[in-house]
């Protein structure tokens, strides 16, 4: 049995070897198939049904973050990363502002002059364009805006060192 | 590997009503019931089937990078992501961003222009580990591996996470929020 305890601020999850054989097995795809977890089910050689309720208490637990597809942003839309410099006691209220703005998916605080970090999407460019407009008026701050010019990543997900977590 | 350039080009416009209905419809997950797909096309008057072909299509495209089970990193112990950024040559970033991006413990590795004189970075990769220390051992065999094509370098470590959600792909009115 699994013990992970995060920091003191989630609740201890537990993981058996099956919830670690899902996650490993199908962590860089699912099969596409008619019946995607009957056919997850077969390998691991239990029931569709065990198949279904762990993903849904992994899901739950929030060890999954989701069982479905990872858009590439760039590809569906529009997205760059942008940056802001703010005094750190107006950190949070311009990160709430960011926050407010239509399109952006991520926001991380981060030790850096550049202290916020974001991801702004959008249907297209010229909306991106507008939407960073924006912001940028709205918070009175220049922005970084860093579009990714191109990608080296495969991202397929990392394994996970499950017998090196054990002992953390 | 995948490289991919210039994102925004023409990709999205390849995208019709129905693939964009079905991305709003999965961005934050498949429903977990025997058939998915006919559970998303259900309310949106679309076969299983045809749903299934899309998608495996968005695949193909790469709008769809992977359909998995996505595990939080973070709840699994991961608690320290550092962005590390590196200003490097640019006659060598092509090959040395490929090298980057084939280290374990990288998830995404990035060129992005620079911003002088305020920001020299022009290649981004992030790194994921269990502490700081973690990090800056991947981040030390970074630097190896750049050796003389990299002038500078910084890890900016996340403080907090502000907002995390998939992907929100937007109509082209904001209404919505």
């Amino acid at each position: 049995m699994l013990s992970i305890d995060l920091a003191g601020w989630l609740p201890m999850v537990s993981l058996d070897a099956q919830d670690r054989c899902l996650i490993d097995a199908y962590q860089r795809g699912l099969p596409i198939c008619e019946r995607p977890y009957a056919a997850m089910a077969e390998r691991l050689g239990v029931s569709e049904e065990e198949v279904v309720e762990r993903l849904q208490r992994l899901q739950s637990l929030e060890v999954l973050s989701r069982v479905g597809p990872v858009f590439d942003h760039a590809r569906a839309g529009a997205s760059l990363l942008g940056a802001v410099a703010v005094p750190p006691e107006q950190r949070d209220a311009a990160a709430a502002v960011i926050n407010r703005c239509p399109g952006v998916n991520h926001n991380y605080a981060r030790e850096h002059r550049y202290n916020l970090w974001f991801v702004m999407t959008a249907a297209d460019e010229a909306q991106l364009e507008a939407r960073l407009d924006a912001l940028e008026a709205e918070l009175g701050e220049p922005l970084l805006r860093l579009p990714m010019l191109e990608g080296f990543h495969i991202d397929l997900g990392f394994p996970i060192p499950w017998a090196e977590l054990e002992g953390a | 590997m995948s490289v991919s350039t210039c994102p925004s080009e023409s990709v999205s416009a390849a995208l019709d009503a129905q693939d964009r209905a079905i991305i709003l419809a999965t961005q934050a997950g498949l429903p977990l019931v025997p058939d998915p797909w006919s559970a998303v096309g259900e309310p949106l008057g679309l076969a299983g089937e045809e749903v299934r072909v899309r998608m495996q299509r968005m695949q193909e495209s790469g709008i769809i990078r992977r359909i998995a089970a996505v595990p939080n990193h973070y709840r699994l112990g991961y608690l320290a992501n550092g962005m590390t950024v590196w200003d490097v040559d640019d006659a060598e970033i092509e090959r040395l961003g490929r090298a980057v991006a084939a280290l374990p413990g990288v998830s995404h590795c990035y060129r992005r222009p620079r911003h002088l004189p305020d920001w020299p970075y022009n290649l981004f990769a992030m790194l994921h580990g269990r502490t700081h220390a973690e990090v800056e051992a991947q981040a030390d065999e970074l630097r190896e591996l750049l050796g003389s094509a990299c002038r500078d370098h910084r890890i900016l470590y996340s403080s907090r996470i502000l907002k995390k959600t998939g992907l929100r792909l937007a109509g082209r009115s904001d209404r919505q929020r």
